[in-house]
Protein backbone atom coordinates (compact mmCIF):
# COMPACT_ATOMS: atom_id res chain seq x y z
CA UNK A 1 0.00 0.00 0.00
CA UNK A 2 2.73 2.42 1.02
CA UNK A 3 4.72 1.42 -2.05
CA UNK A 4 1.78 2.11 -4.31
CA UNK A 5 1.32 5.53 -2.72
CA UNK A 6 5.00 6.28 -3.21
CA UNK A 7 4.79 5.40 -6.89
CA UNK A 8 1.69 7.53 -7.37
CA UNK A 9 3.22 10.56 -5.68
CA UNK A 10 6.57 10.13 -7.41
CA UNK A 11 4.86 9.82 -10.78
CA UNK A 12 2.74 12.90 -10.11
CA UNK A 13 5.78 14.93 -9.04
CA UNK A 14 8.10 13.98 -11.87
CA UNK A 15 5.56 14.05 -14.70
CA UNK A 16 4.13 17.41 -13.66
CA UNK A 17 7.66 18.81 -13.32
CA UNK A 18 8.40 17.65 -16.86
CA UNK A 19 5.17 19.27 -18.03
CA UNK A 20 6.26 22.56 -16.41
CA UNK A 21 9.31 22.47 -18.63
CA UNK A 22 7.65 21.53 -21.91
CA UNK A 23 4.52 23.67 -21.65
CA UNK A 24 4.40 26.60 -24.04
CA UNK A 25 2.00 28.60 -21.92
CA UNK A 26 3.43 29.88 -18.60
CA UNK A 27 0.01 29.78 -16.93
CA UNK A 28 -0.28 26.05 -17.61
CA UNK A 29 3.30 25.71 -16.39
CA UNK A 30 2.41 27.34 -13.08
CA UNK A 31 -0.59 25.04 -12.71
CA UNK A 32 1.56 21.98 -13.30
CA UNK A 33 4.06 23.33 -10.79
CA UNK A 34 1.18 23.35 -8.33
CA UNK A 35 0.36 19.71 -9.07
CA UNK A 36 4.01 18.79 -8.76
CA UNK A 37 4.05 20.46 -5.35
CA UNK A 38 1.07 18.39 -4.27
CA UNK A 39 2.96 15.24 -5.21
CA UNK A 40 6.01 16.49 -3.34
CA UNK A 41 3.90 17.15 -0.27
CA UNK A 42 2.67 13.57 -0.49
CA UNK A 43 6.28 12.36 -0.58
CA UNK A 44 7.01 14.48 2.49
CA UNK A 45 4.09 12.86 4.32
CA UNK A 46 5.49 9.45 3.41
CA UNK A 47 8.81 10.56 4.93
CA UNK A 48 7.05 11.27 8.25
CA UNK A 49 7.35 15.01 7.73
CA UNK A 50 3.68 15.93 7.62
CA UNK A 51 4.39 19.32 9.13
CA UNK A 52 6.84 20.14 6.37
CA UNK A 53 4.30 19.00 3.77
CA UNK A 54 1.85 21.41 5.32
CA UNK A 55 4.35 24.26 5.27
CA UNK A 56 5.30 23.41 1.69
CA UNK A 57 1.71 23.59 0.54
CA UNK A 58 1.09 26.81 2.47
CA UNK A 59 4.22 28.62 1.33
CA UNK A 60 4.63 27.30 -2.20
CA UNK A 61 1.10 26.54 -3.36
CA UNK A 62 -0.41 29.35 -1.36
CA UNK A 63 2.09 32.12 -1.86
CA UNK A 64 4.69 31.36 -4.50
CA UNK A 65 2.50 29.94 -7.26
CA UNK A 66 -0.12 32.64 -6.65
CA UNK A 67 2.64 35.24 -7.00
CA UNK A 68 3.80 33.60 -10.22
CA UNK A 69 0.28 33.70 -11.61
CA UNK A 70 -0.07 37.37 -10.69
CA UNK A 71 3.16 38.25 -12.43
CA UNK A 72 2.24 36.20 -15.52
CA UNK A 73 -1.04 38.09 -15.56
CA UNK A 74 0.76 41.43 -15.30
CA UNK A 75 3.29 40.75 -18.02
CA UNK A 76 2.44 39.90 -21.55
CA UNK A 77 2.75 36.23 -22.41
CA UNK A 78 3.62 36.17 -26.05
CA UNK A 79 4.55 32.75 -27.34
CA UNK A 80 8.25 32.13 -27.15
CA UNK A 81 10.40 32.92 -30.10
CA UNK A 82 11.95 29.91 -31.72
CA UNK A 83 15.38 31.28 -32.39
CA UNK A 84 17.85 28.45 -32.71
CA UNK A 85 20.30 27.93 -29.89
CA UNK A 86 23.93 28.79 -30.19
CA UNK A 87 26.37 25.96 -30.80
CA UNK A 88 28.20 26.61 -27.55
CA UNK A 89 25.04 26.49 -25.46
CA UNK A 90 23.94 23.28 -27.20
CA UNK A 91 27.29 21.72 -26.35
CA UNK A 92 27.19 22.96 -22.77
CA UNK A 93 23.66 21.74 -22.15
CA UNK A 94 24.43 18.35 -23.69
CA UNK A 95 27.46 17.90 -21.47
CA UNK A 96 25.65 19.12 -18.36
CA UNK A 97 22.60 16.96 -18.98
CA UNK A 98 24.76 13.93 -19.71
CA UNK A 99 26.69 14.42 -16.46
CA UNK A 100 23.51 14.67 -14.44
CA UNK A 101 22.00 11.62 -16.14
CA UNK A 102 25.22 9.76 -15.38
CA UNK A 103 24.66 10.69 -11.74
CA UNK A 104 21.14 9.27 -11.90
CA UNK A 105 22.42 6.08 -13.54
CA UNK A 106 25.21 5.53 -11.05
CA UNK A 107 22.85 6.21 -8.17
CA UNK A 108 20.33 3.70 -9.37
CA UNK A 109 22.85 0.99 -10.25
CA UNK A 110 25.90 1.27 -8.05
CA UNK A 111 25.20 3.01 -4.79
CA UNK A 112 23.52 1.05 -2.05
CA UNK A 113 22.20 3.49 0.48
CA UNK A 114 20.73 2.01 3.60
CA UNK A 115 17.04 1.44 3.37
CA UNK A 116 16.51 0.80 7.05
CA UNK A 117 14.94 3.67 8.86
CA UNK A 118 16.38 4.12 12.34
CA UNK A 119 14.17 5.38 15.08
CA UNK A 120 14.88 9.02 15.77
CA UNK A 121 13.01 11.73 17.56
CA UNK A 122 9.43 11.77 16.40
CA UNK A 123 8.88 14.66 13.96
CA UNK A 124 6.14 16.27 15.95
CA UNK A 125 5.43 19.96 16.15
CA UNK A 126 6.82 20.00 19.67
CA UNK A 127 10.16 18.52 18.63
CA UNK A 128 10.46 20.92 15.72
CA UNK A 129 9.72 23.86 17.97
CA UNK A 130 12.24 22.67 20.52
CA UNK A 131 14.95 22.49 17.85
CA UNK A 132 14.00 25.83 16.37
CA UNK A 133 14.05 27.68 19.66
CA UNK A 134 17.10 26.08 21.21
CA UNK A 135 19.70 24.82 18.75
CA UNK A 136 18.66 26.98 15.83
CA UNK A 137 17.63 30.14 17.63
CA UNK A 138 20.18 32.37 15.91
CA UNK A 139 19.34 31.17 12.38
CA UNK A 140 15.65 31.77 13.10
CA UNK A 141 16.42 35.36 14.04
CA UNK A 142 18.62 35.81 10.98
CA UNK A 143 15.91 34.41 8.72
CA UNK A 144 13.41 36.79 10.27
CA UNK A 145 15.66 39.72 9.44
CA UNK A 146 16.15 38.30 5.95
CA UNK A 147 12.40 38.36 5.40
CA UNK A 148 12.24 41.96 6.58
CA UNK A 149 15.09 42.95 4.27
CA UNK A 150 13.48 41.11 1.35
CA UNK A 151 10.20 42.89 2.00
CA UNK A 152 11.88 46.29 2.03
CA UNK A 153 13.86 45.38 -1.06
CA UNK A 154 10.74 44.38 -2.97
CA UNK A 155 9.02 47.64 -2.00
CA UNK A 156 11.99 49.64 -3.23
CA UNK A 157 12.27 47.60 -6.42
CA UNK A 158 8.64 47.78 -7.40
CA UNK A 159 8.05 51.42 -6.51
CA UNK A 160 8.17 53.89 -9.32
CA UNK A 161 10.39 56.75 -8.24
CA UNK A 162 9.77 60.12 -9.79
CA UNK A 163 12.90 61.63 -11.27
CA UNK A 164 14.60 63.69 -8.62
CA UNK A 165 14.12 67.42 -9.12
CA UNK A 166 16.82 69.89 -8.29
CA UNK A 167 16.62 70.53 -4.61
CA UNK A 168 16.46 74.25 -4.32
CA UNK B 1 6.98 -3.48 9.75
CA UNK B 2 7.51 -7.21 9.48
CA UNK B 3 10.96 -8.45 8.55
CA UNK B 4 9.63 -10.31 5.54
CA UNK B 5 8.32 -7.10 4.03
CA UNK B 6 11.43 -5.02 4.60
CA UNK B 7 13.13 -5.50 1.20
CA UNK B 8 10.00 -4.38 -0.61
CA UNK B 9 9.79 -1.12 1.35
CA UNK B 10 10.80 2.10 -0.31
CA UNK B 11 14.31 2.97 0.72
CA UNK B 12 16.43 6.08 0.70
CA UNK B 13 17.60 5.21 -2.81
CA UNK B 14 14.19 5.73 -4.34
CA UNK B 15 13.72 9.14 -2.76
CA UNK B 16 17.14 10.32 -3.84
CA UNK B 17 16.41 9.06 -7.33
CA UNK B 18 13.19 11.07 -7.48
CA UNK B 19 15.05 14.09 -6.16
CA UNK B 20 17.77 13.72 -8.80
CA UNK B 21 15.20 13.33 -11.55
CA UNK B 22 13.46 16.50 -10.43
CA UNK B 23 16.80 18.32 -10.35
CA UNK B 24 17.62 17.16 -13.88
CA UNK B 25 14.21 18.24 -15.15
CA UNK B 26 14.63 21.67 -13.58
CA UNK B 27 18.15 21.96 -14.94
CA UNK B 28 17.05 21.11 -18.47
CA UNK B 29 14.25 23.62 -18.16
CA UNK B 30 16.63 26.37 -17.08
CA UNK B 31 18.84 25.60 -20.06
CA UNK B 32 16.17 25.23 -22.71
CA UNK B 33 13.45 27.72 -21.92
CA UNK B 34 13.69 31.37 -22.93
CA UNK B 35 10.90 32.91 -20.91
CA UNK B 36 12.36 34.34 -17.69
CA UNK B 37 9.30 33.37 -15.67
CA UNK B 38 9.46 29.75 -16.76
CA UNK B 39 13.19 29.69 -16.04
CA UNK B 40 12.37 30.93 -12.57
CA UNK B 41 9.80 28.16 -12.07
CA UNK B 42 12.41 25.61 -13.12
CA UNK B 43 14.82 27.10 -10.57
CA UNK B 44 12.14 26.54 -7.95
CA UNK B 45 11.88 22.93 -9.08
CA UNK B 46 15.62 22.47 -8.55
CA UNK B 47 15.34 23.99 -5.09
CA UNK B 48 12.47 21.65 -4.26
CA UNK B 49 14.50 18.67 -5.44
CA UNK B 50 17.26 19.52 -2.99
CA UNK B 51 14.63 19.97 -0.29
CA UNK B 52 13.28 16.47 -0.94
CA UNK B 53 16.80 15.04 -0.69
CA UNK B 54 17.35 16.82 2.62
CA UNK B 55 14.11 15.52 4.10
CA UNK B 56 14.86 11.98 2.92
CA UNK B 57 18.39 12.02 4.36
CA UNK B 58 17.13 13.46 7.61
CA UNK B 59 14.44 10.79 7.86
CA UNK B 60 16.82 7.94 7.17
CA UNK B 61 19.42 9.28 9.56
CA UNK B 62 16.93 9.48 12.37
CA UNK B 63 17.55 13.14 13.11
CA UNK B 64 15.44 16.24 12.75
CA UNK B 65 18.23 18.59 11.67
CA UNK B 66 17.62 18.19 7.96
CA UNK B 67 13.93 18.85 8.35
CA UNK B 68 14.62 21.96 10.39
CA UNK B 69 16.98 23.10 7.65
CA UNK B 70 14.16 22.65 5.15
CA UNK B 71 12.17 25.19 7.15
CA UNK B 72 14.90 27.73 6.53
CA UNK B 73 15.15 26.81 2.86
CA UNK B 74 11.42 27.34 2.42
CA UNK B 75 11.62 30.73 4.11
CA UNK B 76 14.55 31.86 2.02
CA UNK B 77 12.87 30.52 -1.13
CA UNK B 78 9.77 32.57 -0.44
CA UNK B 79 11.84 35.73 0.02
CA UNK B 80 13.86 34.91 -3.08
CA UNK B 81 10.76 34.46 -5.21
CA UNK B 82 9.38 37.79 -4.08
CA UNK B 83 12.60 39.66 -4.85
CA UNK B 84 13.18 37.83 -8.14
CA UNK B 85 9.70 38.49 -9.43
CA UNK B 86 10.01 42.15 -8.45
CA UNK B 87 13.23 42.31 -10.45
CA UNK B 88 11.51 40.67 -13.43
CA UNK B 89 8.68 43.20 -13.26
CA UNK B 90 11.16 46.08 -13.06
CA UNK B 91 13.02 44.61 -16.03
CA UNK B 92 9.80 44.30 -18.00
CA UNK B 93 8.97 47.93 -17.29
CA UNK B 94 12.30 49.02 -18.74
CA UNK B 95 12.67 46.62 -21.67
CA UNK B 96 9.10 45.43 -22.43
CA UNK B 97 10.16 41.83 -22.78
CA UNK B 98 10.95 38.84 -20.59
CA UNK B 99 12.64 36.73 -23.24
CA UNK B 100 16.21 36.06 -22.23
CA UNK B 101 17.73 36.36 -25.68
CA UNK B 102 16.46 39.93 -25.98
CA UNK B 103 17.91 40.92 -22.61
CA UNK B 104 21.47 41.28 -23.77
CA UNK B 105 22.25 44.83 -22.69
CA UNK B 106 25.26 43.72 -20.67
CA UNK B 107 26.82 41.83 -23.58
CA UNK B 108 30.11 43.18 -24.96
Amino acid sequence: MANLLFYIFAFLTVVCAALVVVNKNPVNGAMFLLLSLVGMAGLFVMLDAALLAFVLLLVYAGAVVALFLFIIMLLDTRPESLKPFKKLSILASTVGGALLLLGVYSLSHRVMLSSAAPVGPAPTLKNYAEQLFTTYLLPVQVVGFMLLIAMLGVIVLSKKFAPVEDAK
Amino acid sequence: MLDGEAPAAIGLNAYILISLLLFVIGFIGVLLRKNTLVIYMCLELMLLASTLALVAFSRFNGTLDGSVFVFFILTIAAAEVAVGLAIIVALFRKRHTVQVEELSALKN
